[in-house]
């Protein structure tokens, strides 16, 4: 298993290379740069710009230092926020990202789960129509619609709960957020699962374990659910990466100092080093999360090792 | 302060409050429509939301009242020599960083050249430009000492030299590319000066706390001059880029203040919180450039007088937004010191401007068989859409065809810097209170003059103006030279922009201006 997840991050240096050297070119041919804007600066004053960001040098050059920085772990200064290092914006922001995430993830596999089951063992009937008919709103409305609606409900109409802000991530700042963000994932959680749990009740030991006389609870405890959660958890590996990473609407609309604004918004302002920084870090949290679900995988399944 | 919801929990927080001290905390919530780039003023980068919190912790040698009206600040007095080009500041006695430390000339001076020094790569250092030898220090062709600043009688005594006279440089001086920075601090910390931990400030207020992308607080600087007469504890500035959100934080109670809100929402905002709801004319000219360029229609001064006599203003400000833009037939906006806005051709019931439209179009060889074809180009934005889609359905009757393509906003400026357009949306919000802020945009050769329009006779009253003394001389230039531009029909003139703000009822100091600042130091809450 050492050796197995040792080969496994050995291989993700390469495809990191790529993917760090592809975006590094990527967000140089795009056009604009860091410092075009609204106003066009006198070319002295753009000549400093450059010569302080080493963006008059050759673009190789440039990649080189990059690389060179990246390998002493410096993603850079911020172009934008200047008060701030790239992995300063990141280590500030992942954590509240990660929090709102996690618990949004986990939310939706609290709920999503047992809904998905009990629809599949409950087919065609009024509960998995019910189940199946809210999954499939929840999937169809997008979350920059619910995030107002929920803002606008639960903060200014109902006065329940605050209409955005973090507050050191007080608890009734979280509530809102974190259901916006699990309203998707329990939807689609639920109807994988329900699909899953179906084609493994259908299956042949399945009809075994049930003409062996075991209890119906048993059949689906001890046998069913195992093997029926395999796709939901392939799917969490990426689903992981991308919802702890944040989700610049949900930050926007709640005001909360995630990283996941830092992905559009380095974009939009061509900051070239955050573009960098975002990149390299979902990348390696890709890697890390589809490792962790090959290992999860082999837990959950003994016909898959990883021995060699 | 943590936000009150109910009763009880307003209650008991009164009481706490009541036990600590005799009077209840007063923390100012703000919601700004972004983030602050840096609290080292030279690393700003041009935002609105940027200047209500730098001018809230630092203090130029003037500041700004509530109406906007320059008033002493770190210097009580000054003079201004007869040739208009020298001014010597007298800084108080009492003024003071946020550490106990005198603010002094001498900080000024590093203040100014650390704006200037190439090194620091500074985007507005061209403001100070107007001071002599800014420009070549800015360059690295001269030292920083040679920039034409002294400190004079121990540090009491600030004297500025200009390259001319330059009579908005008062105004200018509002700006925080005029704020001094704290040498002492800048010497004990280097960069790191500008952290949390080291940093000084010299304003009412001085910084606490930054959750980046989330929440700046800062508390009453009690090293400040006025210390006494400031009503806030301290402000929190919370970014909020997303108008809609800020709106509902602003209607639970959040918020006191929400800096800006979406043009869509007025009508809505003025039937719920009228009390609340600001509107006010702003320093902000929302235009179309027209390429001057050779090869491009929009060189034919026919087509653009043709384009313009067209257009309804009072149609894009009433009914597409919701009369939250102002309708403008001048380059330069109402409300500017000491100035009479001029106003672009436009005479004639709407059928004899249509009839004199088509005329000069078939002057310019389009008809029917050759119709005139416009490449429009804006930035993605709802606002600047439904403007472009209606300024094409009202040319529509002239058979011009509008093609339009829109952009994000670096790319769009960046197109047209390259003049590839015929016709493009633009925006001006004044730097400071002068006309010469919106006139120098069309002058030959200048970066934001997008559509090259060139005129000698322009050129020439500009620079003119630029040596005049005499402030009535120098507007009467001035407005000879927008009133040149406009008969050029050099840009399309459409709206001026407001200021949009929600403020609760129950604060005292705010009072909205042409230049939408509003400094924390003067805004108390009504017992």
């Amino acid at each position: 298993m050492l050796s197995y997840t040792l080969k496994r991050l050995l291989q993700a240096i390469p495809t990191m290379l790529i993917v760090i050297t592809i975006s590094f070119f990527l967000m140089r041919i795009a056009p604009g740069g860091p410092f075009d804007g609204e106003r066009a600066l006198p070319p002295e004053i753009e000549a400093n710009l450059m010569a302080a960001y080493h963006l008059d040098e050759p673009l190789p050059m440039q990649y080189l230092r990059y690389m060179g920085n990246l390998l002493q772990g410096d993603f850079g200064p911020s172009f934008k926020y200047k008060d701030f290092s790239v992995t300063e914006l990141i280590m500030q922001g992942f954590p509240v990202s990660l929090e709102i995430g996690g618990l949004a993830i986990l939310l939706a596999l609290l709920l999503g789960l047992p809904l998905g089951v009990i629809a599949a063992l409950k087919r065609n009937s009024t509960i998995d129509y019910l189940v199946m008919g809210t999954a499939l709103a929840g999937i169809a409305i997008p979350n920059f619609v619910i995030a107002p609606i929920l803002a606008l409900v639960f903060g200014v109409l109902l006065a329940w709960l605050p209409a955005g802000g973090w507050n050191g991530g007080a608890l009734p700042n979280l509530v809102l957020p974190v259901i916006a963000l699990s309203i998707q994932q329990i939807a689609y959680i639920a109807r994988m699962m329900r699909a899953s749990m179906i084609e493994v009740l259908g299956s042949h030991y399945i009809r075994t374990a049930r003409a062996k006389g075991l209890a119906e609870s048993q059949v689906i405890w001890r046998h069913a659910l195992r093997p029926a959660l395999l796709p939901v958890t392939s799917y969490l590996g990426p689903a992981v990466a991308g919802i702890i990473t944040g989700s610049v609407v949900i930050e926007q609309i709640f005001g909360i100092p995630g990283i996941g604004r830092y992905f559009v918004q380095g974009a939009l302002n061509r900051d070239y080093t955050l573009v960098m920084g975002t990149v390299v870090f979902y990348g390696a949290l890709i890697v890390l999360m589809n490792l962790l679900v090959d290992l999860i995988y082999s837990a959950l399944d003994p016909q898959i090792r990883h021995d060699d | 302060m943590t936000q009150i919801r109910t009763p009880l929990a307003g209650a008991i927080a009164l009481a706490s409050a009541l036990l600590v001290s005799p009077v209840a905390a007063q923390t100012l919530n703000l919601g700004v429509t972004g983030e602050l780039a840096s609290f080292d003023t030279s690393q700003v980068s041009g935002g609105i939301w940027e200047s209500q919190i730098l001018m809230d912790v630092y203090e130029g040698l003037v500041k700004k009242a509530p109406d906007g009206e320059v008033l002493p600040g770190m210097a009580t007095s000054w003079e201004v020599s007869d040739d208009g080009k020298t001014y010597t500041f007298h800084i108080r006695e009492d003024a003071a960083w946020s550490d106990g430390e005198p603010v002094t000339a001498e900080d000024f001076v590093f203040g100014w050249q650390h704006l200037l020094a190439p090194k620091n790569a500074s985007k507005y250092a061209y403001m100070l430009y107007p001071v002599v030898n800014a420009e070549a220090v800015n360059t690295g062709k001269k030292p920083l000492d040679a920039l034409g600043v002294a400190s004079l009688d121990d540090g009491r005594t600030f004297q500025v030299e200009l390259t001319s006279p330059t009579p908005y440089f008062l105004q200018l001086l509002t700006h925080y590319t005029a704020y001094p920075a704290p040498k002492h601090a800048v010497e004990e910390y280097g960069k790191n000066w500008v952290k949390l931990d080291n940093i000084v400030t010299n304003g009412a207020f001085t910084p606490e706390e930054w959750v980046s992308q989330s929440r700046i607080s800062v508390s009453r600087n009690p090293e400040y001059y006025d210390a006494d007469e400031i009503a806030l504890d301290g402000v929190n500035y919370y970014t909020i880029e997303d108008r809609n959100a800020g709106v509902s934080r602003f209607r639970s109670g959040e918020l006191d203040i929400m800096r800006e809100y979406s043009s869509s929402m007025y009508g809505m905002l003025q039937e719920e919180l009228p009390e609340a709801t600001h509107m006010a004319p702003y320093l902000g000219s929302y235009y179309y450039v027209f390429n001057h360029r050779e090869g491009h229609p929009t060189a034919d001064p026919k087509v653009r007088e043709a384009l313009s006599l067209v257009v309804r203003r009072k149609v894009l400000s009433e009914q597409i937004m919701g009369g939250t833009f102002l309708p403008s037939r001048s380059f330069v906006p109402e409300g500017v010191h000491h100035y009479d806005v001029q106003q672009i051709p436009q005479e004639g019931s709407m059928d004899e401007r249509m009839a004199r439209a088509r005329q000069l179009l078939e002057e310019a060889g389009y008809g029917p068989d050759n119709p005139l074809h416009l490449r429009l180009r804006y930035n993605t934005n709802d606002e600047h859409k439904k403007i472009a889609v209606a300024l094409a359905a009202m040319w529509r009757p002239l058979g011009v065809e509008v093609e339009m393509i829109n952009s994000e906003a670096t790319v769009h400026y960046q197109t047209i810097a390259e003049g590839d357009f015929d016709i493009a949306r633009a925006g001006w919000i004044a730097d400071y209170n002068d006309a010469e802020n919106f006139l120098s945009l069309l002058h030959s050769g200048v970066g934001n003059n997008y559509g090259a329009y060139s005129n000698a006779e322009f050129d020439d009253l500009t620079d003119q103006a630029a040596r005049t003394l005499d402030a009535d001389e120098r507007e009467a230039l001035l407005e000879q030279a927008e009133q040149t531009a406009l008969n050029d029909y050099a840009v399309l003139p459409l709206l001026y922009y407001v200021s949009r703000n929600l403020v609760n009822p129950a604060i005292s100091g705010w009072e909205d201006n042409v230049e939408d600042d509003h400094p924390s130091r003067w805004i108390s809450f009504d017992q």
